[in-house]
């Protein structure tokens, strides 16, 4: 178990209080005049020694990221944007971050607005978290008033505002160019890449996009140095992270720990076990909704970290693990996610937009049992159909928990649906149009 | 996307008062003088807050005028998004979180209540027209499911009578408490938190 004195954020639970002052107290704003000082170079450095991640879901390495921004500023400004928008079904660790640990996340946005060159800063917030949004916008009044943010931002020569923009509901919005749109003042429909936002983003300037927790564990990295970081965890996977365990478990919680933790450890050690005991588990989702779920077998050894989920065919995503145990229909499960993809398509590229819809409905028909044989076959090419066929990676997001399902869960959905195509009466399905042809007597001609 | 019916009775004219109108100036200035665009989504939230938790069409043509913008555009921007009501949802709106996380801590069960208290068909106002209730996507609190929003508030950990005293408070108009209703503190662990104890008892 990660110590005490490692962890990061030390009032996740707000133990301490979320004010300037208890932060100050914890640490914040500690001589970042001084981290300042030592140049864009060392900044970008540094965060490139620790390997630091991206917490967003993709893990994309951040010192790399902020290093595609051009070294000068040109005829356009830059811009630094923070996603705040968590949507991810099984995640909330943002929201904590937003609400007990919002001076992190101001130090963190003048620390990496130095490194990349921006002089405004927005924060996406989603439009659900109306109540954190108040508590952040408290943090900012506050930080302008210490002069931290602002004109000479901390005497460190640097001008930096943050404005807070809300979002409206809309899960797509999380995902970057989306969110530049919804900025923008458009619907939140994914641009293509290349031109990458990191040349080409917000207003058509040069924009760096980071999650919430990416930027807040920045200033701790330069403060005890890369060093520190990159002991922690594993090899290419390096630091810590909150983990959001929910679902069937008996005391739900968000922890931060090392990297390449053990899931069987978040669960039964942080989070009280599975309801019913470790053999009652039927199956777990470990990094959000987008990602393939894990069989009870695989998660008894599997450690948390981005490269051995991809090693099991999932992914570490949000870290926002869904603990499902028996008591649960899994299918039933599985469909409730496709329902939320299908809400949530923005309806731009034509595989997502139907095919979502169309892998909710058979999903459905599957947990009442309505479903063919060959239907089991026809749901794993709708999603071979939607991966990799779509502008932004939600196409993706919506495919794999189905593939997941099919891939661990095949043998359940076949002896649930194995009843005879043929319709020997007029069944009421309303979206079978052709029902007639299923029916026994034109089935034979 | 989310599919959305406008409001068949709509009132003729809107303008912002003259309270929203300074918040309307202020939020411009947070934008460069020439996207004035991009403040189109805040608007909607000040009209929408400002009319009873909807937005009708004339608020639409009035902050497009606002804004130096096509009116079409503010229309699409309106009806993408899930959270801008385009019809009447009266003063409390219900919005419970039957997303998988929540789903299997019993979510359902406080549809069942909404169905029973409030009325039977979603986005259908209650008997006294003072509020409505509505199945939507993840909200972002997993740890505290079910959990379920009304207005801008989020109420966590419920159960079945839990959130029945909540709506019997609604529907004669009081204002129940915010937050966990399992008397936990926050997103911590019950029972066996086992980090940060040093913090905990300072």
């Amino acid at each position: 178990m990660l110590k005490d004195e490692d962890r990061i954020f030390k009032n996740l639970y707000n133990d301490l209080g979320a004010d300037l002052i208890s932060a100050k107290k914890r640490g914040d704003w500690k001589q970042t005049d001084e981290l300042i000082s030592k140049g864009r170079d060392w900044i970008i450095d540094e965060i490139k020694k620790s390997e630091l991640r991206g917490r967003g879901g993709a893990g994309f390495p951040t010192g790399l990221k902020w290093s595609f921004a051009p070294k000068e500023v040109g005829t356009k400004p830059h811009y630094l944007v923070i996603n705040a928008d968590e949507s991810e079904p099984g995640t909330c660790k943002d929201r904590d971050i937003l609400r007990f640990e919002p001076q992190k996340l101001l130090e963190g946005c003048l620390i990496t607005s130095y490194a990349v060159n921006a002089k405004v800063c927005y924060i996406y917030l989603r439009g659900e978290y109306f109540q954190e949004g108040l508590k952040l916008q408290k943090a900012i009044d506050e930080a302008y008033k210490d002069n931290l943010i602002g004109k000479n931002s901390c005497n460190s020569k640097w001008d930096l505002d943050v404005y807070i923009h809300y979002g409206a509901g809309a899960y797509i919005c999380g995902e970057e160019t989306a969110l530049l749109e919804s900025i923008e003042g458009n619907k939140g429909q994914p641009r293509l890449k290349p031109p990458f936002p990191a040349i080409v983003g917000l207003y058509g300037c040069p924009t760096i996009i980071n999650n919430v927790e990416t930027i807040s564990v920045v200033p701790t990295i330069l403060r005890r140095g890369a060093k520190w970081f990159s002991s922690l965890g594993k090899p290419k996977n390096t630091g810590t992270k909150i983990f959001c365990i929910s679902g069937n478990v008996n005391s739900p919680c968000n922890v931060e720990e090392e990297m390449g933790v053990k899931l069987k450890d978040l669960i039964e050690k942080h989070a009280g076990g599975v309801i019913g005991g470790w053999e009652n588990l039927k199956a777990v989702i470990p990094g959000g909704s987008s990602m393939p779920l894990l069989p009870k077998e695989i998660c008894e050894n599997i450690t948390m970290d981005f490269d051995t989920l991809i090693e099991n065919k999932s992914g570490l995503g949000t870290a926002g693990i869904v603990v499902i145990n028996k008591d649960q229909d899994i299918i039933k499960c599985m469909a409730r996610i496709a329902r939320f993809y299908k809400h949530e398509s923005c309806g731009q590229c034509t595989p997502c937009r139907e095919g979502s819809g169309w892998m909710w409905r058979i999903l459905e028909r599957m947990s009442k049992g309505e479903a063919s044989r060959e239907e089991v076959e026809m749901l794993s090419d709708v999603t071979n159909q939607i991966e990799g066929h779509t502008i932004c990676a939600f196409g993706e997001g919506s495919a794999w928990p189905v593939q997941g399902l099919l891939r661990h869960f095949k043998k359940e959905i076949i002896k649930r649906n194995n009843f005879n195509p043929l319709v020997k009466s007029n069944k009421n399905i309303p979206y079978l149009v052709d029902q007639h042809l299923l029916e026994e007597e034109n089935a034979k001609s | 996307m989310s599919l959305k019916k406008v409001n068949k009775i709509q009132p003729d004219n809107f303008e912002f008062n003259s309270n929203n109108l300074d918040l309307a100036k202020k939020i411009l200035s947070k934008y460069p003088a020439d996207k004035m665009k991009s403040a189109v989504m805040p608007l909607l939230y000040l009209a929408q807050k400002q009319n009873d938790n909807w937005i009708p069409l004339s608020a639409m043509k009035y902050i497009a005028k606002f804004l130096s913008m096509p009116y079409i555009k503010v229309y699409e921007v309106a009806t993408f998004y899930s959270m801008y009501n385009l019809s009447p949802v009266g003063k409390y709106y219900i919005q419970v979180c039957t997303t998988t996380p929540c789903m299997i801590r019993g979510a359902y069960k406080l549809v069942d209540v909404c169905k029973k208290k409030i009325s039977q068909k979603e986005k259908e106002l209650s008997k006294n027209q003072q509020c409505s209730w509505v199945e939507v996507e993840c909200l972002g609190a997993c740890i505290n499911a079910p959990m379920v929003q009304i207005n801008d508030e989020y109420y966590e950990d419920l159960n079945t009578t839990k959130f029945s005293e909540i709506i019997e408070d609604i529907l004669s108009d009081k204002k129940p408490k915010s937050g966990s209703y399992r008397g936990r503190i926050n997103s911590e662990p019950e029972n066996n938190r086992i980090t940060l104890l040093n913090n905990k008892n300072a």
